[in-house]
């Protein structure tokens, strides 16, 4: 019997690539990576709920159980990606994107598996031509060799249109039921998963990764630009993810939550910065990185009682404080929408 | 059933860890524990509900209740498959 690891994200690609090769008898251990970027996570952490009211799900552990397949999650958080997020030998693509050095990188431990399993090759949902960055041919074929995977990466809805892996040339997987589709459509697709009565599966939506996200790009770029050493925190992550950012000097970032959950979080992430409230009216909880000067504290205050409920008042009082020290900073909210723009990340 | 009455093996607090960390750690210590045994997860990630259905499912464990308690979640598992 062939064995398939398959690295399973829940949308609809990879499930169907998984529901292919189960129809052929395939035995399957999916694994889901957990990069430390995840939507899901960061929803879930500032409070999100969906349209229907419900927190957002984990598509890969329900698209698992809808399969009758264990989804091994697989935290790939650690420093060792962090750096490949920060230094990609591939570049980015659009946004803090790294997109080949981190299929790379995630093909390579499914790779690992696959030798630890004894398993015979590593399969993927992806789609010829779908992404513009990963998923071209030449791409798909740099991946393959630079994870150690040559002969060994399916691509099941794709596979009739690369060429064939080990295990077709031998003639374990049926190669003639393995699909060639290619591009940006999913109208193959959706068909596929009405003949195969899926119909539980998620919108597509640029994936489940924010550093496809064009605004936590922005940030992305801002904090790594500004470092003599390209590295990146874990926390730092969190922190990019969170609230409106505003550039107010070279060493000086003001962060606004938006909402009660990004308040929470920026308030434990507090230590070794400035915290900034409005004790008299309800409004955000902000924190400043870095040494303001006192214009840059006035810009601040002014940024922060414009997102309270102070903000019709011709002056808002903002209490600054950190590790001990504490000062009340008297303003007008800022109410210059060209300098607001100018500043925001 | 009542699970709040189970006496678990073992408690796993997740509280302040996100989804996937609370799965995660949940399938290493129900590997860790004796067929039959029960884990209870404590946890905040309030999409724990719908992430501990559907790894019990997947894995054939049982999931014997989830009761909540303001932000906080408890779960308990009975290792039953191959989890």
């Amino acid at each position: 019997m062939v064995t398939a690891i398959g690295m399973i994200s829940g949308g609809l690609d990879s499930t169907l690539a998984l529901r292919l090769l189960l129809d052929q008898g395939v035995r399957v251990k999916a694994v889901n990576f957990y990069t430390g970027f995840c939507i899901t996570e960061t929803r879930r952490r500032l409070g999100g709920r969906t349209r229907d009211g419900e927190p957002p799900r984990n598509e890969a552990l329900r698209a698992g159980a809808d399969c009758g397949v264990e989804v091994e999650l697989v935290d790939l958080s650690g420093s060792g990606y962090l750096d490949v997020v920060a230094n990609p030998r591939h570049g980015y693509g659009a946004n803090a994107n790294p997109c080949i050095d981190c299929r790379i990188f995630m093909m390579s431990e499914a790779r690992r598996i696959m030798e630890r399993e004894g398993a015979d090759l590593v399969f993927t949902g992806e789609v010829l031509g779908q992404r513009p960055m990963s998923q071209r041919r030449p791409t798909l074929a740099l991946i393959e060799k630079e994870s150690g995977l040559s002969g060994r990466l399916l691509r099941p809805l794709s596979a009739r249109l690369l060429p064939p892996t080990i295990i077709e040339q031998e003639g374990r997987i049926d190669r003639s039921r393995l699909l060639g589709i290619s591009g940006r459509g999913r109208k193959d697709q959706i068909a596929l998963a009405a003949r195969l009565g899926i119909d539980d599966y998620p919108q597509p939506a640029g994936g489940c990764c924010f550093l496809t996200d064009e605004a936590f790009g922005r940030k992305f770029h801002d904090l790594m630009d500004r470092r003599a050493e390209r590295r990146i925190e874990r926390d730092e992550i969190i922190l990019l993810a969170t609230g409106r950012h505003f550039r107010l000097g070279e060493r000086v970032k003001l962060l606004v939550g938006r909402t009660e959950g990004e308040n929470a979080v920026l308030d434990r992430h507090a230590e070794g910065r400035w915290r900034l409230t409005t004790p008299e009216h309800l409004g955000p909880l902000a924190l400043v990185e870095g040494e303001p000067d006192p214009e840059q504290r006035r810009l601040a205050s002014g940024i922060v009682a414009r997102y309270g409920k102070g903000r019709a008042h011709p002056e808002v009082r903002v209490h600054w404080s950190r590790a001990g020290e504490e000062l009340t900073v008297a303003v007008a909210p800022l109410a210059d929408e060209g300098v607001l723009e100018r500043l925001r990340l | 059933m009542d699970a709040s009455n189970l006496r678990p093996a073992r408690t796993l607090d997740m509280s302040g860890s996100f989804c996937p960390v609370p799965i995660i750690e949940t399938a290493k210590a129900v590997r860790a524990l004796p067929l039959g045994e029960v884990l209870l997860v404590i946890g905040t990630d309030p999409g724990i509900e719908s992430d501990m259905a559907a790894w019990c499912r997947a894995t054939k464990n049982d999931l014997l209740g989830v009761a909540r308690d303001g932000r906080v979640l408890r779960a308990w598992v009975r290792k039953r498959g191959g989890g």
